[in-house]
């Protein structure tokens, strides 16, 4: 028990937050490298334009429910920003603005659920 | 392997929802019993980790993209339990925020994803890298009065590794089936198929080819590099 004495509230994590900024940062390589490598989306993830295309037609189910919900950022774009440099930058305030939710949503659940367990 | 909406048909949408449900009770329940105070900011650290790198898509040069989930990863730093409540918030945010993967499929996803890839994952880096297998309920249990070393062996990378690769097939696999059911599920008054239309001996091979060549490969890296950068930075994170 050499090390009973560290206390993990000591941790300041502080290098890890940096890694995280800097994946932000980095993040529009995911979208330069299939760019320039010509690759399409995910596999089963088009959309019903797409899958017209592939299949021939438009499943019925498939485009009723597609039509279900429209997210505020589709695709991490932003409407009028959805080719180069300003989708590199659209890439960027998605993933701030996505981090920023999951991080609060985590610390708010997480005070919650921590709530009695003490600070130690 | 974000299912969009309109991918899955009600029965099967509706099931992984039914199942999924009770999973979340259960690892609230387990999280509430273990999770300090002074453990929160590193379970949002790691929610944003997964966030993070899933927007790194990894091109199959002129075909599809993927990319890692670094979900074995957060099982193996804050314990599988934690880890299911860390993915699902970055699983539910890219679904309700940015379209991706749909809010009927958020079930199949945390299901595929954060519960099952994640736990085969977490599975075989124990399997691997421990003397006996024991499954812990969580390695925020006695996080600051068990002796901590930092005991990154080659085993424990060689666990990690094998089990990011074995864990994110294992989530493509259950996405390809789940996606190659629906023709036999649903087919509408023309007999043609309602929801996603291609059959399992479509689905099959076009997800698992691109996991296991590629995508699982780049899931077992970046679960190797940032292990060994977090023993060089944080040493204390990890224990044997």
């Amino acid at each position: 028990m050499a090390n009973s004495k560290f206390k993990i509230q000591n941790l300041k994590f502080g290098k890890l937050w940096i890694g995280i900024a800097i994946l932000i940062i980095l993040s529009p390589v995911g979208l330069i490298l299939p760019e320039l490598l010509k690759a399409g989306g995910a596999w089963g993830e088009w959309g019903a334009d797409e899958i017209e295309k592939i299949a021939g037609y438009v499943p019925h189910g498939l485009k009723k429910l597609s039509e279900l919900w429209k997210a505020p950022i589709p695709d991490y774009a932003f409407s009028g920003w959805d080719k180069g440099v300003k989708s590199y930058t659209g890439y960027i305030f998605s993933g701030i603005i996505g981090a920023a939710l999951v991080i609060g949503i985590s610390i708010l659940i997480g005070k919650i659920f921590a709530g009695k367990n003490g600070n130690s | 392997m974000h299912i969009p909406d309109g991918y899955l048909g009600p029965v099967t949408y509706g099931s992984l929802w039914a199942a999924v449900i009770p999973i979340w009770i259960y690892a609230s329940k387990k999280v509430k019993e273990i999770l300090k105070a002074s453990q929160v900011p590193l379970l949002a650290l790691s929610a944003a980790f997964s966030f993070v790198i899933m927007m790194f898509n990894v091109p199959l040069p002129g075909g599809t993209t993927g990319h890692a989930t670094g979900a074995t990863l957060i099982a193996i730093l804050i314990g599988p339990w934690p880890a299911v409540i860390a993915l699902s918030i970055a699983l539910i945010v890219q679904a309700l925020i940015f379209g991706d993967g749909g809010i009927t499929a958020i079930g199949a996803n945390c299901f595929n994803i954060a519960f099952a890839g994640m736990f085969t994952g977490y599975g075989i880096y124990k399997l691997i890298s421990s003397e006996k297998f024991k499954v812990q309920s969580s390695k925020f249990k006695n996080y600051d009065t068990e002796t901590r070393r930092s005991s990154l062996s080659t085993r424990h990378l060689i666990g990690a590794g094998a089990g990011a690769y074995i864990g994110i097939n294992i989530a493509a696999l259950l996405t390809a089936l789940e996606l190659g059911i629906q023709p036999l599920l649903h087919t509408g008054a023309d007999g043609r198929p309602l929801y996603s239309p291609f059959p399992l001996s479509i689905t099959i091979p076009a997800i698992m080819l691109e996991h296991i060549f590629l995508f699982g490969i780049v899931e077992a890296v970046v679960t190797v590099f940032v292990l060994l950068y977090i023993k060089k930075s944080h040493p204390e994170l990890i224990r044997g």
